[in-house]
């Protein structure tokens, strides 16, 4: 059994390895080389389809794009949530299970349930393809989630905590400042990265809501590459892996606390 | 401990910035929703102007066979995916509970295949089928599970494999990180004492770690069915929900309604109904979920 198991994991783990690496090593390889199953490996290995992706393609716009809407939804999804998740996780108060409850419900809408009424909205205000205009709307997912997870965090804290504050005399926000953040920053930065994980890799929305390459984030940007006569391949390989690089190197860098949090909140994938 | 006035209008004071951020953004959207759905509006015909039509949307949509196609259609994918990266991520999750060694690698991984774009994970899939030399349909056919030159995104059949491996290779970490935090709640102790008793490994499996499993099997399950009922991305990548629309799910077709037939009273319709499917599914998982949250009080 546990020899079966372990061969079993062993060809799923290679199996699970091997798009990202064939995703590598065919960015290298020349355009004429691309679809040589058997040649790819062997080299020789070039920068051309690199080079293309930022020389011909101005691929910083996209980077920009997604960094611009993700780090700032992030930063207000966090600030707003984490406010919002001390009072659910810290305080007693009526009716904060049925905001629990009603948080956790808003984040299984599904996406495409709001995009009729969120684009009349962002036309009416004259916000589609702009950089607010995909802030908004992914607050919808993002709020939610930040909640969620920070309120799991929050609960772990000992409970005493603000109590022992108290008689010490310190009024509520100076607890919040001098010994509740700095216990619960480790929690609010791993939220702060899955959120941005989200953000970065979201894909209905920002196709939805941007009309151009000006504003289209780099998940819109790879899957609307058109070349002139075919598929440019070697560039969207490119593409992908730059795509790929900054979230897969965050997730990696803060991997224990990751797999925590993600199963802790149990609520996104 | 009661909570004093000062501490409720306190508390009311923290979380009311977020959650009137989500009625914005969520909730008066989503009243909207049925609202228009309940209109005419045609973007393409803005003369028409917006008149009352009651439940004519949705009566359409009953009527719609490319509607229902793709409802079916989104039922079956996600019945198939979500069996494929149960089974696949119950593997995973044992071999992550035994492997002591090789558990930092298969978490990297992991974590890896989780934070890769739908889009990236979409498109490398499609480049390892696509023509008649990718490398996967290459391969398949090698193993003579295809005919050589077998073009798997023009056959309304064979256009679903790429999709299902692209979506399982993405998602299947997921349902192993959440099986894997239910296999180490566990009591190791009741190993010991069945393998004391004789059972070997099989009955152990089947004795005490499915059973006692199933809570966080049900909610993976719950939770990658409703995720797979909304998917969008990898199709649109992937096929277009092409040929014809013999691979178009409902988020797709109700995407197309919307902004590029621009009928945005009958694309709001499916939009309610998507909801409502969904609505069900969620509101299992909330009570699974929701109570195991109201049961760790702080």
């Amino acid at each position: 059994m546990s020899r079966w198991v372990a061969r079993g994991a062993a060809a799923l783990v290679a199996l699970s390895a091997f798009p990202l690496a064939w995703m590598v090593v065919a960015s290298l390889a020349p355009e004429t080389r691309l679809f040589d199953a058997g040649g790819v490996w062997r080299g020789p290995f070039v920068l051309d389809h690199y080079r293309a992706l930022f020389d011909q393609r101005d691929f910083w716009v996209p980077i920009r794009n997604s960094f611009i809407v993700a780090g700032s939804t992030t930063v207000f999804a966090v600030a707003l949530g984490a406010a919002c998740a001390y009072a659910l996780a810290r305080m007693r108060f009526r009716g904060r299970y049925a905001l629990l409850a009603f948080v956790l419900a808003v984040s299984m809408f599904p996406q495409i349930s709001l995009v009729a009424p969120l684009y009349l909205l962002l036309r009416e205000a004259g916000l589609i393809n702009t950089y607010p205009g995909l802030v908004l709307p992914y607050l919808t997912f993002a709020m939610p989630l930040t909640i969620w997870l920070l309120v799991g965090y929050f609960r772990q804290l000992p409970a005493d905590l603000e109590e022992a504050a108290a008689i010490d005399g310190a009024g509520r926000l100076r607890t919040l400042v001098e010994i509740f953040a700095p216990l619960a920053w480790p929690g609010i930065a791993t939220t702060a990265i899955l959120t941005f994980v989200y953000c970065w890799n979201e894909f209905l929305f920002a196709l939805s809501f941007t009309l151009g390459p000006e504003r289209h984030t780099v998940p819109v940007a790879i899957a609307l590459f058109r070349g002139q006569y075919q598929v440019p391949w070697g560039q969207i390989l490119a593409a992908a892996v730059v795509a790929t690089a900054p979230v897969v190197l965050l997730v990696i860098a803060f991997q224990r606390r990751i797999t925590r949090g993600l199963t802790a909140g149990a609520v996104k994938g | 401990m009661s909570a004093s006035p000062s501490e409720r209008r306190e508390a009311w004071l923290f979380v009311s910035p977020a959650i009137a951020t989500i009625a914005a953004v969520a909730i008066i959207p989503m009243a909207w929703t049925v609202w228009e759905s309940l209109h005419l509006h045609d973007l393409r015909m803005p003369w028409l102007g917006r008149p009352f039509v009651g439940a004519d949307n949705y009566l359409e949509a009953f009527g719609d066979e490319r509607f229902r196609d793709a409802m079916a259609r989104t039922f079956a994918f996600a019945a198939a995916s979500v069996s494929l990266e149960l089974v696949i991520g119950l593997i995973f999750a044992l071999a992550m509970s035994h492997a002591l060694r090789a558990r930092a690698l298969i978490r990297v991984l992991v974590l890896m295949a989780w934070a890769v774009p739908t889009v990236v994970a979409a498109l490398v899939w499609r480049f390892m089928f696509e023509g008649p030399s990718g490398v996967a349909g290459s391969l398949l056919a090698a193993l003579g599970v295809v005919d050589a030159g077998f073009s798997w995104f023009v056959h309304p059949v064979a256009a679903w494999v790429p999709i299902l491996l692209a979506d399982a290779w993405k998602m299947t970490p997921f349902v192993a990180l959440l099986l894997l935090a239910g296999l180490e709640s566990i009591d190791p102790s009741l190993y010991d004492a069945a393998r004391m008793d004789g059972a070997g490994a099989w009955r152990q499996f089947r004795e005490i770690t499915l059973p006692l499993l199933r809570p966080a099997l049900l909610v993976a399950v719950l939770f990658r069915a409703l995720d797979a009922f909304r998917v969008f991305d990898v199709i649109y990548v992937m096929t277009g929900g092409g040929p014809g629309t013999s691979t178009e799910p409902i988020s797709l077709y109700t995407f197309t309604t919307l902004l590029q037939h621009l009928r945005f009273g009958y694309g709001s319709a499916l939009s309610v109904l998507v909801f409502l499917t969904t609505f069900v599914l969620a509101l299992l998982y909330i009570r699974l979920v929701g109570r195991n949250l109201l049961e760790a009080k702080p």
